[in-house]
């Protein structure tokens, strides 16, 4: 098999079984680098990295990683069409349905528990980034060692900033990722 | 023409500075989907991440799909998604064929240990205005504490929350929502 194809096939399979965002397609990185001499468990690492320290959804950031390793730049672009492809053809699917069946009180009643449900898998999302940031460390092995002064002045200082202004969060991350270089974060 | 050119743009421009993955682009797609474009509500938003949650693939994508798809068919959709990908492939392309150490360099970790802050900053903030979309009562407001303390706290997947969240609102909405919503109970009562 061409080795386009391959690489569409695998990570169509990716986006079509990875349920919950991008950590939920590691497990099948690790398999495709079992399976396949082009990609090792080795490069997993430096993608994770690599994925997480530039913009852009983790999911797709990896397949770009590992269809540019794999054959450069038309390898980028058909590894995340076909990481992508699934949910295209799935979200449509859903959406359709959404639409014909939305003033459904079944439909209705689904939603008044899902919008607290989703709040708070939000909520928990933030949560683990401000410890992140500030402890640097995770909920799993908590630890106040890497406790940052720095950072906790900072948030206090952006949330004022972006409740008080009406500038675009983007504002506030640009000048972020400055302060972070300049007092050395 | 016009408002696929648009959906693409505006998707591109939230791939290009979204850091930390879905969730994390959460607070741009409510200033850019929901204040300034209008391309959907608050709920509806809400309602994406959640099915996006439990549907196969990544939930950025996800989302990008049924705010394009709303607002001009499966075309849309398909733009949408385009465009959010669309800066990943540059910039990874990049960095794949001139950095190969960028995720080491000092500069790129302190860059990243300061957006992570305002990342933190801008969640909650998300947090706060999605709380007034999603809780109408005491019932649903101690759901999304006792939700993000089961995700914070245990290993039990999203997904089996949002699917268990579904069978629940399947089940007893009706009930709970009659509850939170008080004296309106006889109007709802009237209207089935």
């Amino acid at each position: 098999m061409p080795m386009l194809l391959v690489l569409y096939i695998e990570f169509f399979k990716v986006g079509l079984f990875a349920v919950g965002g991008g950590l939920a397609t590691l497990p099948f990185l690790y398999d495709m680098a079992a399976k396949y001499t082009w990609l090792t468990t080795a490069m997993i690492g430096d993608m994770i990295a690599i994925s997480e320290s530039t913009p852009g959804a983790m999911g797709v950031n990896m397949a770009t990683y590992v269809g540019f390793q794999n054959s450069g730049i038309i390898g980028c672009i058909v590894a995340t069409l076909g990481l992508v492809s699934p949910s295209i053809i799935v979200i449509i699917l859903i959406a359709n349905v959404l639409d014909k069946f939305k003033e459904s009180r079944v439909v209705k009643n689904i939603f008044y528990m899902l919008r607290p449900i989703a709040t708070g898998l939000i909520a928990a999302a933030g949560l683990s980034v401000i410890v992140l940031a500030v402890f640097n460390t995770s909920f799993a092995d908590f630890s106040v060692s890497g406790f940052s002064i720095k950072a906790v002045i900072l948030f206090a200082a952006i949330l004022v900033f972006t409740r008080k202004t009406k500038f675009h969060p983007i504002v506030a991350i640009a000048i972020s990722g400055v302060i972070g270089v300049v007092f050395g974060f | 023409m016009g408002i696929l050119i648009d959906l693409f743009l505006a998707f591109a421009k939230m791939g290009a500075v979204t850091f930390g993955g879905g969730y994390a682009m959460l607070p741009i797609l409510q200033k850019t989907v929901v204040e300034d474009r209008h391309w959907a509500t608050e709920e509806e938003l809400l309602d994406y991440y959640a099915i996006g949650q439990c549907t196969p693939g990544i939930i950025a994508v996800n989302t990008a799909t049924f705010i394009g798809y709303k607002n001009k068919g499966i075309l849309g959709g398909i733009v949408a998604t385009l465009g959010l990908i669309f800066p990943s492939i540059v910039i990874i392309g990049i960095i794949a064929a001139f950095l190969k150490n960028f995720a080491d360099l000092a500069v790129v970790q302190h860059a990243f240990a300061g957006i992570r802050v305002c990342v933190g900053v801008l969640i909650l903030n998300a947090v706060l205005k999605l709380w007034k979309g999603a809780v109408k009562g005491k019932i649903t407001a101690a759901i999304v504490v006792l939700s993000c303390a089961v995700s914070a706290f245990t290993d039990v997947s999203s997904v089996a929350m949002v699917v268990a969240a579904g069978v629940l609102g399947f089940l007893f909405a009706g009930k709970i929502e009659k509850a939170e919503s008080g004296k309106k109970s006889s109007e709802k009562g009237a209207e089935k």
